[in-house]
Formats: C-alpha cells, structure tokens, sequence
C-alpha cells in the first residue's frame, strides 16, 4: 500500500511522517506541493511544520497549493488524509475540516509528551485503537487551540466526529479538550499531536502512535 | 557622486570617518599603505567591518593559536577540517562526519531580544550548512540577570521565543543548553547558540573561490538595510545611556527562507553543482567575497548593481556591510550553472550571478560601471591588524580568593539540611528549566535519543546503524570568576563527563569565549588565563577545539561579566539506543556515588544561593580522574551495566539526587555513612559538595558486581550510597526525608512564577 507524504515549502515532519509508514510496513511516496498528481496513492498524509513560514495564517497559504486539488476531490471521494498539526491546519483551511486552530491560550510554543483518550475508532487511522484507550504522543506547536462555533461543537460530538481529546491538562486551550477530528465520512482526520513521533522505541515517549499507519495500510472499515 | 578608485586617486586628502567605523590612526594609516592611496570609502567599510574585533579577532588571535599549537597529530587524526573554516569537521566514523560550532549573539539580543536570538540561531545553522552537512541540532547557552530584576523578564521572554520561534520553525530539534541567571549578566546578557549537522566524508564543502571564470552567485534572501554596521557597531562597543539607539542595526530574520534555503543547499550538493560555497553573517558580502577569494588564492570581480535589493535606495557601502540574514554565496562552474538554477528555482529561492573568479588576486568591485572596491582580498580577510595586549592579573583577585565559602556557617542538623535542600532545589539556577525548554521542539526530525532534561543531548545520524553523537555544554562563570585557568578546565571537565555521562566518547570541543573589554588589562589576563586552560585541558584529553568564536566588550561601564568560556564536547556513539539517561525508572536500583568528595564548597550553588558569596577558590581539577570516570561511564553503557547516570555539579550530590528522583518519580533511600568515612567529610559536604569528576549512577542488581568489579579493576573510587524505591520519598538516613511531591512543587514553580 502506498501512502503519500506531501512536501510544501516550510514542511518540517515530512520525513518523519514518511518513517513512520516504513515502520508500519507501508511504502511512502513523497508528493510535491506544485504538483497537482497524487502519484496513485492510496492514502495521504500532510505533515507538520510551518508551510510557507505560516505567514498570514497557518495553512492559508498551503491549502492553494497545485497538490490540494486533486487531493479535495480524492478525499471526497473517500481517500483516506490525514492531517497532523500543520495538516490539520491546513484541511481546516481547505474546509476539509470544520473549525480553526489559533494561538495557545499560553501565548507559547509548547512541546511535551501528551495524554490523549481516543474518541472515534472506526476511521481508516484509529481502526487499531479501543474506544476510550489512553495513548502518549507528542505534541509541539504554537497555533494548536481548536476552535469552532458552539453549533459545529455540539454537531461534532453529537455525531461522534471527535477523534481525540487532551488528557491530564489542555495544553493549548482548545475548545471541549478537542485533539483531533474528523470528516462525517470518517476518511479525513486531523489531529494536533504527532503520532509519526511515538513509533519507535526510544526516539520519542513510546510507540503509541504506531497504529495510526497500521491502522491505513491494514485496510479501512469505513471508506 | 560615488566615491570611486579613480576619485580616491585624485583626492588623496579627503577627511574619512575612519574613527565612527571603528578603526584607530593606525589601522587607517596601514589600509592607505595597502593600497598607496586613501580607500575608498567602500573599500573603508569592508575593511573596517572586517577589521573589527568580532571578524578579525585581533585581541584574541595570538591567544588562540594555542589551540593549534597544543593539539597533537593523534588528536588531529580525527579531524578533517580544523579551526579556521566556517566549523570544524570530526570523523565519527563509518564514512560519516559530524560538523558543530557555537557562536555568540549576545549584543544584538539585548537590544532586540526577540531577532538577536532568532538571527543567532539562523547564523549558526548557516555555517554548519555551508561545510556541506545537514544540519541536525541546535543547542543554546543562554545567561540572564537577576531573576527578580524588571528588565530580565523582557530579555528572557524575546530570547526564549526567539530560539523557538527560528528554530522551530527550521525544524531543527532543540537538544539542550544552560539557562543561568546572574546579576552580572544584567546589562549584557548572553545568547550562545550551538549546531551541529552530518555529513559523509565525499560531500565536504569549503569555502573557496577557485577556477578562473567560474560564476559567483548569491542566493537566498534579498539584500536590505538591516543589520548595517551591525558587526562594528554592536559587538564592538559597550552600551552606555544616553547614545542613540542601536535597534535598526539588529537584523530580522525569517526562518521559512532559511529552511526553504537549507533544503535547497542540500539538494544542490546532491546535484554536485557546488564548486565552493560560504554563507553571509556578520559582515555580509564584504566577508563572503573577501573570504572566499583568499581561501582560494584568488580573484573576484563583482557587479554590485546586480545584487538583488529590498531597498533599491541603499548605497554601495551599504551593500557590502547589510547584514541580511538568509543569504549563501556559491562558486558555481559555469558548465553547471543550468543545473543550479533548475534546482533554485523549485525551492523558489531568488539566485543572481553577482560576478566571477578571476586570477589576479584582486577583488574588483564596480558600481554603475564604475570601480568602487579594488583591493588584494587577504588583506581584507585574514591579514587584519593583530594585537598583544597588555594584560595583568587583577590585584583584587587576592582579596577574592582569601575569602573562601568553607568558612560560611552551614547547616548541621537533619532539619536544616532538608531546608537547605528544598530551597537550592528551587533556586533560579537549580530549579526546572522545563518552563524554557518545553517551548523548544524536541521531536522534529525523529533522531532525538535525549534531550533536556538529561546531560547531554543525543541525535541518531545513521537510521541503518544508530550510530549518533552527544553534545554537551558548560560553563559555570563564578568558577572562572575565581581561577580563569582552573575555572576554563572545570568547564571542559564537566562537558566531558556529562558527554560520558550518556555513554558517548569524547571526541572534539568548540567553545564560545564570552569575556568583558579586551583593553582591560585585567580582563585580558582573564582571557590569556582561561584559554591557556582550556587549551591544555584538551591536550591531556586528547579532544581537540575544532572551531567556536571570541565575544569580547561584554561590559556595562566598567564591569564586566564573569569569564564565561563556554565549552561544547562532542562524542561518538556506535548505537545511540544504548545512551545512558539521567533519571531512574526502576525500583530496587543501587545507586552509586563515583569519584572523591572533598569539602569544596567556593564558588558552589550553595553559596550562592545561601549567602550570595563568592570567594575562595573553585574545586580542584583532576583530568586524570575524568578521563577514567569517562571511560567507566562509556563501558557500563556499551555494556548495559548501568540503567541511569547523572554528573555531579551544581548543587552536588543533593541536586543530582533531587533530578534522579523527579525525573520519573521514583524515590530512593540514601545513606552517607560510608562516604563520610571514606572521604572524610560530614553529611553537609556530602550533599552540597560541588567536587569535580563525579557521577552518580543507578545499577540493576544483576549487574552490580560486574560494575563494581570494573570500578576496582580501574581503581576508582565508588561507594554504594542508596537504592531506588517506590516510595513517594527522597530519604537520606539519619537526615531527614522529603516527599516527591514537594520536592517537585518547588523544583517546578520557580521559573513558571517568575515568567509565565
């Protein structure tokens, strides 16, 4: 199975996000941001980082880029994308997403190693995670408070679109502890903390974000 | 009306403001006889940027060579590229190498905090880039005032987020550093900031100008007016109130180009299309230019006109002295040329051919046609004024080292050393750092082994083998303070343990020497003293100083900083997953004390902290004892002896204790009978000791005799002082017992409260 890990100018976890499908046994494909051809993959992945500097807003500029066509309509077709830090930023731009992500409420970077309770298990990402399961991962960004009007909240929860939530303290002040979400389909997830770093022993808190790359190359329940 | 060479000529007797540039009498008069006439006044600000303290290193030079002199060939052995390029290049084997360097930016970050550290970071990272490595880390070394003073909070925050901030945004993991804050560091704080990056050994570049008609091109960023004079202005000259403001002369930085420009040097080395390459830092085009053509023993034409600019207004002199951050310089064949600008162009990076080599071994630098720069580049670049300055040991030194902190009254009973405990553990230098370094990425890249909080950082290089490096840095100025030359080795001694600390071997050092005025002749005395030190430190060792850089004028007024060289070790690991790290995780670890405790309590935490004294003199220095505690440390991790190891050094044996504890939560029990018997010293001494050439480490009882049986068999001093427990509590026997809870509120409140 081939998952693409797309580079756009200012992507900084590219390569890790690539690792960490070799590590899951899948094969990466590096996909160019002023490429608008996804190269026959099965699967996406936008990585973190600061795309174009994150000038003028995280991911505003990214979700222009000639790769996000092609990539708009593969996901509404089904194609499972997942969107980690400045991915998630970026889909929520591209209205892939609902909601936004804004400065911590800290007014800081932060980087530690967080406790997530994973919500939503039957996307193509979380398929290998139990409902309500306790994972470690780590988590590092300056813009990562998710925001989103009280309806969109309530809609979220109410349809089981929450795929994750910050555990032992909100490091960010995003809305209702809210980590990660995903499309109503269920194929497109964003999600503020970066499983591609907890998938090797010793580089990083754990392996506990391994199953989000097994989770895609073993074959997604619902897409 | 441009001043050029031909307007020079005709009036010989212009007034020139040689004096505002920063140039004596003398060294105007030496630039005339150069070039047998007056220079232009281009040509002045080239030379007088490049002849400024912090390019030329005239004050510091003959004091240097010592680095070179005392390194022996088995040192140079490994060794690829010594001091004297961007940074030195160490073979860490495999067909791998590694390049590291740390550099001062401590003027401009107390003017503009924010972009002073920021740019620090930027130009750093540059120069490991311009060896032909990726870069793979960044350290900083940072020193603030007094932590209740109302402008620290200022200068820790845009220095804090300025390392973030750039160095987050390149993607570069953030392994470790010093946080320290001390009143002398007030007016003139320091920010050090360290790379390192790898490379194989085919894919060394260096910056040399060779092959007549090869093309100059400038790439990256867009030339402005920032950071004009910034090299003479600002790290040449004291502040004092009431002068202008110096805030346009800090440059700005932008670390998506910076990045943008990382990938796109890499994928042009790839592509071989590189035939030399420097970056632009502190002296900008002046410096790439000069440097590049007398590394390669030639010439260089240049057309300045095709520089690209943001500021179309700027004058010819103030091209050649911007300081605009994000700017390379490559030395391309011109066969290769289509190639190279493919490869810009797909990173978006803007790249001009600015001129070509040539043999003459002139630079030629002409505007509107006209020649405005024609000088023999050395002389530019490497044949700077030198300077011996006077230098004699302060008088007061004496009256310092007579008042030795042994004879403060200290605490005896078991309550009183709990308190005593509790109140370093939350001390400004003691205390988490946590607050600082968790705005920092640790992560980005997927290589980090260890990072802050644990002794050393540690990065993977090779994904197929493990094979990685550890980095440590150190410095403790009140040491330095009391005994330049001792104060400098205790700064190697300690990075050289905590390097072995984390199972690594030491290989190489680079240091960053922060001292006050050098027309001080006790300053300079300070200076001879701590590198003559450290240079002969490194020579027992048998690591050799592969580059680093000078800070000089860290003074207000008349007082300076405290001597701060900070030291930077770097060592090799076959298999970075064996690293060592400093907290214990498991119940029912013995722990052990390694080394001598001596009553050494001058220059401590503790005195500090207590009694704000300094006086005495610093703990002895014995090289011997940490070349084979390090080889003992670097065995028991190969050899999987040892499950956490954590040096000894501010707040001694109590700190370490407190660190091991807190890091994972894991208690321990502690007795200090045997060593107070074996050394000789009380329970007080035995906890608060800042000795040298100690390690505290925690072994698996399967693995206890097969250490201990290697501590004898090298005869070094060991003593089981404790084991690691599950209960909740740090408990010295016969003392007092402190819960972890506690301990770690006050361990963790202090910079939170004092910052956030």
């Amino acid at each position: 199975m081939k998952v693409g890990v797309v580079t756009f100018p200012g992507s900084l976890d590219d390569r890790d996000a690539a690792r960490a499908v070799r590590t899951a046994g899948g094969e990466a494909v590096p996909l160019w941001h002023g490429d608008d051809d996804l190269r026959g993959v099965d699967a996406v992945i936008l990585p973190g980082g600061f795309s174009y500097g994150d000038y003028l807003r995280c991911g505003a500029i990214a979700r222009f880029a000639p790769v996000m066509g092609p990539l708009l309509d593969a996901a509404r077709e089904g194609l499972p994308v997942l969107g980690i830090c400045n991915g998630f930023q970026i889909l929520c731009e591209a209205h892939l997403l609902p909601g936004a992500l804004i400065r911590n409420d800290s007014r800081t970077f932060q980087c530690r190693d967080q406790r997530l309770h994973i919500e939503r298990t039957d996307t193509p990402w979380t398929h290998q995670y139990r409902e309500g399961e306790e994972i470690v991962v780590p988590l590092k960004n300056g813009e990562g408070g998710y925001v989103a009007d009280e309806r969109t909240l309530d809609e979220l929860e109410g349809e089981g679109r929450v795929v994750a939530r910050y555990l032992g303290g909100n490091p960010n002040g995003s809305y209702r502890d809210i980590a990660g979400v995903s499309n109503a389909r269920g194929n497109v997830v964003g999600l503020m903390p970066h499983p591609e770093h907890a998938t090797e022993p010793l580089f990083g808190p754990g392996t506990d974000g391994l199953r989000f790359f097994t989770s895609v190359l073993e074959g997604a329940l619902t897409a | 009306m441009t001043d050029t060479v031909a307007v020079a000529e005709q009036t010989p007797d212009v007034e020139q403001p040689y004096d505002s540039l920063g140039l004596t009498e003398d060294e105007y008069g030496r630039i005339r006889e150069i070039l047998g006439r007056r220079p232009t006044s281009a040509e002045l600000a080239m030379y007088s940027v490049m002849w400024s303290e912090h390019c030329s290193y005239k004050s510091s030079k003959v004091h240097l060579r010592q680095f070179g002199e005392k390194t022996t060939d088995e040192m140079r052995a490994k060794l690829l590229v010594g001091i004297g390029e961007n940074a030195g290049v160490v073979d860490v084997g495999d067909g791998w190498a590694v390049t590291f360097k740390v550099e001062s930016h401590n003027h401009p970050s107390f003017v503009e905090p924010y972009q002073g550290a920021a740019t620090g970071v930027g130009g750093i990272v540059r120069d490991i880039l311009a060896m032909g490595a990726r870069p793979v880390a960044v350290m900083d070394q940072l020193r603030f005032g007094d932590i209740d003073h109302p402008d620290t909070a200022r200068v820790v925050h845009g220095v804090v987020a300025g390392v973030g901030g750039y160095g987050n945004c390149l993607g570069l993991p953030n392994i470790g550093g010093e946080v320290v804050f001390d009143p002398v560091y007030q007016g003139n704080p320091l920010v050090n900031a360290l790379c390192v990056g790898a490379l194989r050994h085919e894919d060394l570049h260096v910056s040399a100008a060779s092959g007549e008609g090869n093309l100059v091109v400038l790439f990256g960023a867009r030339t402005g007016g920032d950071g004009i004079g910034g090299v003479s202005v600002l790290a040449s000259e004291t502040f004092e109130s009431g002068g202008p403001s110096k805030r346009p002369s800090v440059q700005v930085g932008d670390p998506f180009a910076e990045k943008v420009l990382i990938e796109c040097c890499l994928e042009l080395y790839a592509a071989g299309v590189v035939a030399g390459i420097q970056d632009l830092g502190g002296a900008g085009l002046s410096c790439a230019t000069s440097e590049m053509a007398s590394n390669g023993g030639t010439g260089m034409r240049v057309r300045l006109d095709d520089v690209p600019l943001r500021d179309p207004s700027l004058a010819p002199e103030e091209i050649l002295m911007s300081e605009s951050q994000e700017r390379m310089m490559a030395v391309v064949r011109p066969a290769d040329a289509e190639r190279f600008f493919e490869i810009t162009r797909k990173w978006d990076v803007e790249a001009t051919v600015i001129g070509e080599v040539t043999a003459d071994e002139r630079l030629v630098i002409t505007w509107h046609g006209d020649v405005v720069v024609d000088v023999p580049p050395r002389t530019v670049a490497h044949q700077g004024p030198v300077y011996n300055r006077p230098f004699a040991r302060p008088a007061e030194l004496d009256v310092l080292q007579a008042d030795p902190a042994e004879a403060l009254p200290r605490p005896t009973t078991g309550d009183e050393l709990r308190a005593t405990l509790l109140r370093l553990a939350s001390s400004p230098n003691l205390s988490s750092r946590a607050w600082v370094t968790d705005q920092y990425d640790r992560y980005v890249l997927g290589n980090t082994a260890l990072a802050m909080p644990d002794d050393a950082g540690v990065v993977r290089i090779d994904e197929a083998t493990g094979r990685g490096v550890a980095l440590a840095t150190d410095c403790n100025g009140r040491f330095v303070r009391l005994d330049p030359y001792a104060g400098a080795q205790l700064a190697l001694a300690e990075a050289y343990r905590n390097v072995a600390t984390a199972g690594a071997t030491p290989l190489a050092v680079t240091d960053c020497l922060n001292f006050g005025s050098p027309e001080d002749p006790g300053v300079m005395w300070q200076f001879d003293e701590a590198v003559r030190g450290l240079a002969d430190a490194c020579r027992t060792l048998g690591v050799p100083v592969t580059g680093g850089n000078v800070s000089f004028y860290n003074q207000t007024a008349e007082s300076p900083i405290h001597p701060t060289p900070v030291v930077g070790v770097l060592g090799v690991m076959d298999d970075v997953t064996r690293r060592t790290p400093s907290g214990w995780q498991g119940v029912g670890l013995a722990l052990y004390l390694l080394g001598t405790t001596r009553e050494e309590l001058s220059g401590s935490e503790w005195a500090w902290v207590e009694h704000g004294h300094l006086g005495g003199r610093p703990p002895a220095v014995d090289l011997d004892a940490e070349r084979r505690l390090g080889e003992i440390l670097v065995n028991a991790s190969r050899d999987g002896l040892v499950d956490a190891a954590h040096d000894l050094s501010d707040g001694g044996l109590a700190q370490a204790l407190v660190e091991g504890c807190l890091r994972h939560g894991v208690g321990a029990r502690v007795w200090l009978d045997g060593l107070c018997e074996r050394d000789g010293v009380d329970a007080f001494v035995a906890l608060f000791s800042e000795s040298a050439a100690r390690v505290l480490v925690a072994v698996p009882r399967s693995e206890e005799v097969r250490f201990t049986d290697m501590c004898t068999a090298r005869q070094f001093p060991h003593v089981r002082i404790g084991v690691t427990d599950d209960s909740g509590v740090l408990e010295v026997q016969g003392q007092f017992e402190v819960g972890l809870d506690e301990l770690r509120a006050a361990w963790e409140q202090t910079l939170p409260t004092a910052f956030a």
